[in-house]
């Protein structure tokens, strides 16, 4: 069991995502530059991490979206491997069309980080499957451009939103929307399940603060335990 | 004034380009000719007070540079501090002052970038950065577009170079309304095997330029910055620079790796004076000569004279000494990471700089008489009025019913909420965060040392008002209050850098605040043990004639050498007790209460008693070993009353009550609100109470009990048996909440 975590230029939280797989999580990670076309098919997990790759230029994750590497990416997904955006991870998804909908500027305009409170929506996936549906968990969001948004009904009906913006009692009401995001919709996944894109930073919170972070990446490491056992 | 760049120059043109006339007098005098106008270019650079500290060099040698941990002390580009195992860290703070009020957002941006190069310059790695920001009035309409543009320059460049804003400090006081300050401190870790130096020197090497191309801009900003505004400030504005931090983030990465295939002899930043200052310095550093072809150099824009690619301040841009063999390795690096990186010249034997401009010597000067201009001897003086600033209204003070005067202090802008300015800055990228500046000082861990448990605790620190009203008590309380927000964290202090803003350096007074400051700075880091590693002088703030308040910004580094739990900051049940440790009351003069409620700084402020901050300093540690559970948070500014209030808020519990009760021999005023340092504020466990006073009392200090926190919903104040104030919490909290909001 083998994990990815791809640097583009301007990432900056593939240390962070290193550090939590490898040293909480213990799990192996192949750092993967960019421009070097290596074959992804050894990998369970391929991580695209947080950070601000191409300096946000042009929109966030657009550039990043037509690197070398992303073809790639895109037949992992095909595949059926699985792939987890975080932040600008998820923007560059929704840029290579892997997620649907795209993710803009924030409602107040301003960057926000700090710890917010999420929900679970769904735990049947390889994502969450260490929560129980309708759990709260904190993890820090750290964004400009967190707020999504979906105009195809037919293609937001296929994808699924895993993880909603709620307030410290799960209850997706005013205020604890902290970017402005269509339905509260903080993570999303796939029609098929296997690619994950969330705003929130579990990698911040594997061995500090609420350490629901750890839980979330257990979930993805129980998933591929199970898959290989049986 | 297009001149050419081989064009002689006259005493007019030096004039025009900030030299005075005795200094283009003993130019001509030393070359034994005119220089000519690319010549006269570098010297009005390099003649600046930002980049010679000509009027402040003389001051330094009172600072303690040395200690057992001082790897680097001053004059590189940042200081280092050893941590053992193999590991250091190198900090430096340094002001953006000047761009920053010409253009807000650009300006606090490359100020941050310029303080992040100066540290990975040194081979470290950033991994924490700090803002001091001062600003004027908020009635001033000026005041909202500058809060706004700098927190989103200083957000926007390190969010995206993914270095954590974790500390810093922002203060209200219209002595700023025309002259903003904006400090930028960043910290660094390094491998004590790949620490980078700026030096040039072995016959032969390569010198090379790499990152961004060089434009038009920023031309002539370290003169800029040496020069008082006027009204007609606005006219400077194409000499502020534009930052890319998405390619200050490249440069980062390619020169730790050039750092760790250990390719390069010495490097340098472009930062004031650009390729000015780092080809000379580098080349004085190393007792080197070089000789640079400027058509070499990357360009941005065309037909550039050697005079604006002298003098261009294009940011991301950094110089390299190598030898010759490291070339492909060094050229595949930056290749790696899309930069540009050419060769430009060669270092030389003797003490030349000789640059050459489409095959044509436009430049060749002496290093020495470039680099080290006359240092004049400014005047000083106290001022006259001291004694009338120290007056203080006692009577009416006393006069006033207590209510008025708790919510006289409870309207100060400087009493607020910082976390609209704080959730705009990642505090957390690099996963190493462990307190922010909420917390008194932030922490980090380092989880690149494996070997052993250690924690950095980073502070910022300085009181203007104090600072105006007797310069070398605000010295000294600057450092010792720094000192102190480390080791409540149970941090020992290491060693500073600081910042030192004040007027202009031709006005006695300040002059006088110039030294003043240095002393008190300078005696407290004596006492303590702490050094001076690095620092930034920031001259000429001042606009039509009136200087800002002297602001010696202190940065502060401590270190946590276990892995004991952290003590809180805040309320953390709603069932505690409050103590004081340290003095029952504290001195009014220069409190933040009394400018609020006299509506001008007044008073003299108390002398700091060292020995007590070193007994207070220890205690902390103290504390720790013992694992009590208990929070602590140091009354600063606003006082105990302030203080107490900050615990509850910053609750994550509904604490949402306060009751103090005055000690019979207190005078209400200065225990409230007095302002002397060491007061910490203790809440705590009901049982701990015997074993903190006791450990107090062991430890050389004063213990109080002051009252408790409750779920009352009401602020109570008692004396004897009577109440004397009863407020709503809710509604403090809500103006305490709401004050900076209105900037965004």
């Amino acid at each position: 069991m083998k994990a990815a975590v791809i640097t583009f230029p301007g990432s900056n939280c593939d240390d962070d995502c290193v550090y939590a797989l490898e040293e909480v999580c213990e799990l192996s990670v192949d750092r993967i530059w960019h421009k070097h076309e290596v074959d992804l098919s050894p990998y369970s997990l391929i991580v695209l991490p947080g950070g601000f790759s191409y300096g946000d230029y042009l929109r966030c994750g657009s550039l990043a979206a037509f690197s070398p590497i992303m073809n790639l990416v895109r037949a992992a997904s095909d595949r059926g491997q699985l792939i987890l955006g975080i932040c600008n991870g998820f923007q560059i998804l929704c840029e290579a069309n892997l997620l649907p909908g795209a993710l803009v500027p924030n409602s107040s305009l301003r960057f926000i980080c700090k710890d917010v409170t999420l929900k679970v929506e769904n735990n049947l996936n390889p994502w969450l499957n260490a929560f129980k549906v309708g759990d709260v968990l904190t993890l820090p969001i750290a964004h400009g451009d967190g707020r999504y948004v979906i105009g195809d009904q037919a293609q937001a009906a296929k994808a699924q939103k895993i993880l909603s913006y709620c307030d410290a009692k799960g209850a997706l009401v005013d205020g604890a929307n902290p970017n402005g995001s269509f339905d509260f919709v903080a993570g999303m996944v796939n029609e098929k399940g296997n690619v994950f894109g969330l705003m929130p930073h579990p990698e911040r919170a594997a061995d500090l603060r609420s350490l629901h972070g750890r839980k979330l990446f257990e979930s993805i490491i129980n998933h591929l335990r199970e898959k290989a056992s049986a | 004034m297009r001149n050419s760049d081989s064009t002689p120059s006259t005493v007019e043109m030096a004039i025009e380009l900030g030299l005075s006339r005795e200094e283009y007098a003993y130019i001509c005098r030393k070359l034994e000719r005119k220089p000519n106008f690319a010549e006269l270019g570098i010297f009005s650079a390099m003649y600046s007070e930002h980049c010679s500290y000509k009027s402040s060099k003389r001051y330094f040698k009172r600072f303690p540079t040395t200690g057992k941990r001082v790897l680097q002390g001053p004059g590189e580009n940042a200081g280092i501090l050893d941590l053992g195992d193999g590991w250091a860290v190198a900090f430096k703070m340094e002001s953006h002052n000047h761009p920053s009020y010409i253009e807000p957002y650009q300006g606090a941006a490359t100020g941050v970038g310029g303080i992040l190069r100066d540290i990975f310059t040194m081979g470290a790695r950033p991994i924490a950065n700090m803002d001091a920001l001062f600003f004027g009035s908020p009635e001033d309409a000026k005041t909202h577009s500058l809060v706004r543009g700098v927190v989103k320059g200083i957000g926007d460049y390190g969010n995206c170079v993914g270095v954590p804003t974790v500390a810093g400090q922002t203060l209200f006081h219209p002595c700023y309304t025309a002259n903003p300050l904006v400090n930028a401190f960043t910290l660094g870790i390094v491998k004590t095997e790949q620490i980078l130096k700026g030096i040039a020197k072995g016959k032969d090497n390569i010198v090379m330029y790499v990152g961004s191309k060089t434009g038009r801009d920023g031309v002539h900003g370290a003169t800029m910055a040496s020069k008082e505004f006027s009204s007609e400030g606005e006219l400077e504005r194409p000499a502020v620079q534009v930052g890319d931090p998405f390619t200050e983030k490249l440069l980062l990465e390619a020169t730790l790796e050039v750092a760790e295939q250990n390719l390069v002899v010495g490097i340098q930043d472009m930062g004031a004076a650009g390729l000015t200052s780092s080809s000379f310095e580098m080349a004085h550093r190393g007792a080197s000569g070089l000789e640079l072809n400027l058509d070499a150099i990357p360009q941005r824009e065309t037909a550039m004279s050697a005079y604006e690619l002298l003098l261009s301040e294009s940011q991301e841009r950094m110089l390299l000494v190598a030898e010759p063999k490291n070339l492909e390795k060094l050229k595949a690096i930056y290749d790696k990471w899309d930069l540009h990186a050419e060769v430009i010249g060669k270092v030389t034997e003797g003490s030349r700089v000789k640059m050459f401009s489409k095959g044509e010597l436009v430049v060749d000067l002496p290093i020495e008489l470039v680099v080290e201009p006359p240092m004049p001897e400014r005047p000083q003086a106290a001022p006259s009025d001291l004694k009338q600033r120290w007056f203080l209204e006692r009577n009416r003070m006393l006069a006033t019913p207590l209510e008025t005067k708790v919510l006289s202090l409870l309207k100060s802008l400087n009493f607020a909420d910082v976390s609209p300015i704080i959730h705009q800055y990642d505090s957390m990228v690099g996963n190493r965060t462990l307190a922010t500046v909420l917390d008194d000082a932030s922490v980090l861990r380092l989880r690149e040392i494996k070997s052993k448990n250690i924690r950095l605790a980073l502070a910022t620190d300085c009181n203007p008002r104090v600072c105006w009203l007797w310069p070398q008590e605000g010295g000294r309380r600057a450092v010792a209050e720094a000192a102190l927000n480390v080791a409540l964290r149970g941090a020992e202090p290491i060693g500073i850098t600081d910042c030192l803003n004040f007027g202009s350096p031709e006005n006695t007074e300040v002059m006088w605040q110039f030294a003043e400051c240095v002393e008190g700075i300078s005696q407290t880091c004596d006492f303590l043990k702490v050094p001076v590693i690095s620092g930034n002088v920031s001259f000429y703030n001042e606009t039509d004639g009136k200087p800002i308040y002297p602001t010696p910004m202190i940065g502060m580094v401590g270190v946590i050498e276990d892995n004991l739990p952290l003590p809180l900051s805040y309320c953390f049940s709603t069932e505690l007790e409050l103590g004081l440790i340290g003095p029952l009351v504290g001195g009014l003069g220069g409190s933040l209460f009394a400018s609020e409620f006299f509506g001008r700084d007044c008073g003299q402020p108390e002398e700091t008693d060292l020995t007590i901050v070193d007994r207070m300093i220890k205690w902390c540690q103290v504390i720790r070993r013992k694992k009590m559970t208990l929070a602590l948070h140091d009354a600063a500014d606003g006082g105990l009353l302030a203080a107490c209030l900050e615990m509850a808020f910053r609750s994550p519990h509904e604490c949402t009550g306060i009751s103090l009760e005055i000690p019979h021999e207190a005078d209400v005023d200065s225990f409230l609100f007095g302002e002397t340092i060491p007061r910490v504020i203790a809440a705590y466990e009901p049982v701990e109470r015997v074993d903190l006073e006791a450990t107090s009392s062991r430890g050389g200090l004063k213990f109080h009990p002051i009252g408790s926190v409750n779920d009352s919903g009401r602020l109570k104040i008692f004396q004897g048996s009577a109440v004397v104030l009863d407020l709503a919490m809710k509604d403090i909290r809500s103006r305490w909440e709401q004050k900076y909001k209105v900037f965004f």
